[in-house]
């Protein structure tokens, strides 16, 4: 049987220049920030130094009278918003616009420190910045609670006063949201387990560290037309948003996506968009660029993703079968609702086939900034509790931790945490190459005077589909072009030109992708959840296949035979009647004028069949007994990646988030004073991974076809950030015989457990 | 305000004159003055790397020097980094080994690393990876761009 996996693809599979590369090395390709206009203003957000306060006055007098200052706006000059949800992501994800608004200038009352309060436009950045140091804000301070688990006791400082638990409907309460999964008896689950091994695990908000800050540069028209130029993930995302906030109809705006320099999930929502926008319009419709400073982005809401506390309970039997779990989630929301923890709930037990399970999680809020996506959201979190106790129980079964794992793995046909049973998943695949590797075959050396210890663990990302839409239009040289909506964060215009060139018989190269800006294609949402290389890579391939249809016409028009009869094979017309040579793209391109004029392609997808990811992690690594610190020593991770379109990319994705991994595991924490200020709001203190503290990442690519692909292709953004920092726990609790807990184990974190136990 | 300074300088090996700010970074110069936006802003601290130039041949922070100081100095930035429309091999390698995914780090890795193979034709990893620890890159985990730069070693090693 031909399938993706047996076919002899021509393009899919090799490893061409991207078509986006030279601008990149050249220094010519235009991020957000690099967009200007003449007669443009700057923009700069003031941002609140309490955590916690009651806003009595704003006086912006003093700041309107510098010379050079345009405009001076604060929430009330958004359009009136309600708690009325607005739909974006195709609908299906419910924004709070008085939420949204309320985050990005403050209304009433600020609730983190960092929080916008009020927001200039003036004709240079310096003057902006001396501007707000002359806005004069009456802040009454209120109590704060930072720490989530303090927030959830009764008589904690309330953050947000409308909010109830269901149940307790005359209570107020900082916990927004709960979420519970359950199957099976779990307390028979429990009564059946030999072995059981229940642990309380933590860790800090993290930001996603994206190297590009936020930006955005706004024009509002007197026609009642608005134009955004922004480095975001979701040009559709941002253009609901801000016409909401401005009171615009959405088609009003044009968002025209910028090259972006990272976003992780992060930039999926609108930063300083609408208040570009604002003060363009407050200024007389001169546009208005802001870019945020790593301080202002750091303290303010542009990440971060919560910090948690994770208990897990887990019984197996003798022989290692997993028969019960019990896990209880608290993800800090930040100040506003919607942290993932439910999408932890639901993958973090996932991998593993469970007859009896209860998870519950919270959404709570704490006076820290509201938090965003960060790749796999939630997932992380949730993965490092399970995989640390799964290798417990592994070890106390004496089973080795990948065949403990492939004993209790989901397959196809496992019901998964929320009912729905399981396609063709590649969970096995993963464990059985990382077992295969040659990296598990060897060893690990012990050196004297040092600790060191291998760790394994495995995750599981659920992926994205929903809507993207493609354009392919036929040159008559006999190249094309691919127009999608979709912001190519990492490779993807690649990857999708190439499925068009693999359709059309043509090279990569002779397929030229753009990204379009909001008027010029269809209705496609973010660059997100793993969705761009499978949804957007479907429209393309369909839009392909379009062309394809048009072109078989136009054969059997010069062939005067019948459309039926004609095939499209390897990249050609070919007819079913013999004697004729058949007709590439190439040979038909400049006869379409003549066969009835242009050919364009086109497509429009809302994309179910999606594949789930798996993804599992192995690192060796020293600890230095005298510093603490850890050194990564060898590290591999191997994915089930479906089908790789361009290798090279996909290794990128799966080294790139393993090392965001690695980061969140043995450094990456918000550290915050007992008054809610930040306290390592920079990179210098948030010490992110640099290749002086990393070797090579080995990629090791597994390829179980997504049945609900026509090129079995899976989303690979993702979930190669999931396992890193419990396998990272995992090797280091191996190293010092004790188990790790704690997020990020940091040199001061592992010192004192070090001195505790080795005194 | 301070009045506007003007500033005689060489720029990627032309003659160039521009009017600043006392207060105005080399980077902003570049950037808002110049409209050279190859170079990136990532921090404004030293920390990113982003804004990496060569000054007088040694890499520097472009974020942390001000336009004034460019005064008489001899200025690289990633726009001068090929020849005409022939690439630099770190630009040819950085290519086609996928050593950027967004790229806004690239231009920092560049500047960065062509100080280093200036120097030392011949790097061990370990010598690359100490001499790009001053730049930071969220999307790749290194593991390519320093394969890059190995590969670029040895093209320029083959001349
Ligand atoms: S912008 Fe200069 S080091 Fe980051
Ligand atoms: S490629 Fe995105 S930061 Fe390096």
């Amino acid at each position: 049987m031909d399938t993706p996996q047996t076919h002899q693809f021509k393009v899919i599979g090799t490893r061409p220049v991207r078509h986006d590369g030279l601008d990149k090395v050249i220094g010519r390709a235009k991020y957000g920030a690099d967009y200007s206009f003449p007669g443009m203003l700057y923009g700069k957000v003031l941002r609140s130094p309490y955590a916690h306060a009651r806003i009595k006055s704003i006086n912006a007098e003093k700041a309107l009278r510098l010379p050079g200052v345009k405009a001076v706006v604060t929430h009330d000059d958004f359009a009136p918003q309600t708690t009325a949800p607005v739909y974006r992501m195709g609908g299906e994800a419910a924004v709070n616009p008085l939420y949204l608004a309320s985050n990005i200038l403050a209304k009433d009352k600020v609730l983190y420190a960092g929080q916008g309060v009020a927001a200039v436009a003036a004709t240079s950045p310096h003057i902006a910045e001396e501007a707000l140091g002359l806005i004069e804000v009456e802040y009454e301070p209120l109590p704060i609670v930072l720490d989530v688990l303090d927030a959830m006791k009764p008589g904690a400082p309330i953050i947000n006063t409308t909010i109830r638990r269901k149940e307790r409907p005359d209570e107020e309460t900082n916990i927004a949201g709960e979420f519970q999964f359950k199957r099976g008896d779990i307390e028979a689950g429990f009564k059946s387990a030999d072995i059981i091994v229940e642990r309380e695990f933590r860790t800090e908000m993290v930001h996603q560290g994206y190297i590009e800050p936020p930006n955005a540069l706004g024009i509002f028209s007197g026609d009642g037309h608005a134009t955004v130029y922004t480095s975001t993930q979701g040009p559709f995302d941002v253009r609901i948003m801000s016409a909401t906030l401005l009171g615009l109809p959405e088609g009003s705006v044009k968002v025209v996506p910028a090259e972006i320099g990272g976003g992780f999930g992060a930039k999926l929502t609108v930063h300083i968009e609408p208040v570009a926008l604002l003060l363009s319009k407050h200024a007389g419709g001169r546009p208005v660029k802001m870019v945020m400073t790593r301080t202002e982005m750091m303290r303010g809401a542009t990440g971060p993703t919560s910090g948690s506390v994770l208990r897990v309970r887990m019984g197996a039997t003798r022989d290692g079968k997993i028969v019960a779990a019990k896990c209880w989630f608290a993800y800090e929301a930040g100040a506003f609702p919607g942290s993932p923890v439910w999408l932890g709930c639901f993958t973090g037990l996932s991998p593993y086939n469970i007859d009896n399970f209860l998870v519950d999680g919270y959404d709570v809020l704490v006076n820290k900034p509201k938090t965003s996506s960060y790749r796999a959201p939630g997932a992380t979190n949730a993965a490092f509790a399970v995989e640390c106790v799964v290798d417990e129980l592994a070890q106390r079964c004496g089973m080795d931790p990948l065949d403990f794992r492939i004993k209790n793995a989901s397959r196809e046909g496992t019901p998964s945490v929320m009912g729905p049973k399981f396609p063709r998943i590649g969970c096995v695949e993963v464990c059985e190459a990382l077992k295969r590797s040659a990296h598990y075959q060897t060893p690990l050396a012990q050196v004297p005077g040092k600790y060191r210890g291998r760790g394994v663990a495995i995750g599981f990302w659920i992926n994205g589909g929903m809507q993207s839409s493609a354009i392919v239009n036929v040159h008559a040289d006999g190249t094309a072009s691919l127009v999608t909506g979709s912001v190519d964060i990492g490779g993807s215009r690649a990857s999708t030109a190439m499925v068009v060139a693999e359709v059309l018989g043509l090279r990569a190269e002779d397929v030229r992708p753009a990204v379009a800006d909001t008027d010029s294609i269809g209705y496609t949402d973010g660059t997100g959840g793993s969705r761009v290389a499978f949804a957007t890579g479907l429209a393309a391939y369909q839009a392909a296949n379009d062309v394809v249809r048009q072109l078989k016409e136009r054969a059997a028009k010069i062939w005067e035979i019948s459309p039926e009869d004609v095939d499209w094979i390897d990249g050609k017309a070919v007819s079913k009647r013999n004697g004729v040579a058949p007709l590439t793209l190439k040979d038909l391109a400049p006869r379409l004028t003549r066969t009835g004029g242009p050919v364009t392609g086109r497509a429009n997808v809302y994309a179910t069949g999606v594949g789930p990811s798996f993804a599992g992690c192995l690192v060796d690594l020293e600890i230095d007994p005298d510093t603490a610190k850890v050194q990564v020593l060898r590290c591999t991770v191997v994915q089930d990646v479906g089908k790789a379109i361009h290798p090279s990319y996909v290794e990128g994705q799966m080294q790139g988030g393993t090392v965001q991994g690695l980061g969140w595991a043995l450094n990456e924490e918000y550290v915050y004073d007992e008054k809610g200020n930040l306290r390592n709001a920079s990179f210098l203190d948030y010490r992110m991974p640099t290749c002086l503290d990393l070797p090579m990442i080995d990629p090791v690519m597994v390829e179980v076809a997504n049945p609900g692909h026509p090129l079995g292709v899976r989303g690979v953004g993702e979930v190669s950030i999931v396992p890193p920092p419990a396998a990272v726990a995992n090797a280091v609790s191996a190293a010092v015989g004790t188990r790790i807990t704690d997020l990020p184990i940091s040199p001061p974190r592992l010192y004192r457990i070090l001195a505790a136990r080795h005194g | 305000m301070a009045k506007k300074q003007l500033v005689e300088t060489t720029i990627n090996g032309e003659p160039v004159e521009f009017l600043c700010e006392p207060r105005q970074s080399l980077l902003e110069s570049l950037r808002d003055i110049l409209g050279l936006t190859g170079s990136k802003e990532g921090c404004l601290t030293g920390d990113c790397g982003a804004c990496t130039v060569l000054v007088d041949d040694r890499p520097v922070c472009s974020c942390l020097m001000l336009g004034v100081e460019a005064r008489g100095k001899k200025i690289t930035t990633v726009e001068g980094l090929a020849e005409g429309t022939k690439l630099h091999p770190l630009q040819q390698k950085f290519l086609e080994d996928a050593s950027l995914q967004c790229g806004i780090c690239t231009p920092g890795f560049l500047m960065s690393a062509k100080s280093l193979l200036d120097r030392n034709p011949n790097p061990t990893e370990a010598e690359i990876r100490y001499a790009l620890a001053g730049n930071l890159c969220r999307c790749t985990g290194y593991d390519k761009i320093v394969r890059a730069v190995m590969d670029a070693a040895k093209v320029i090693q083959a001349r």
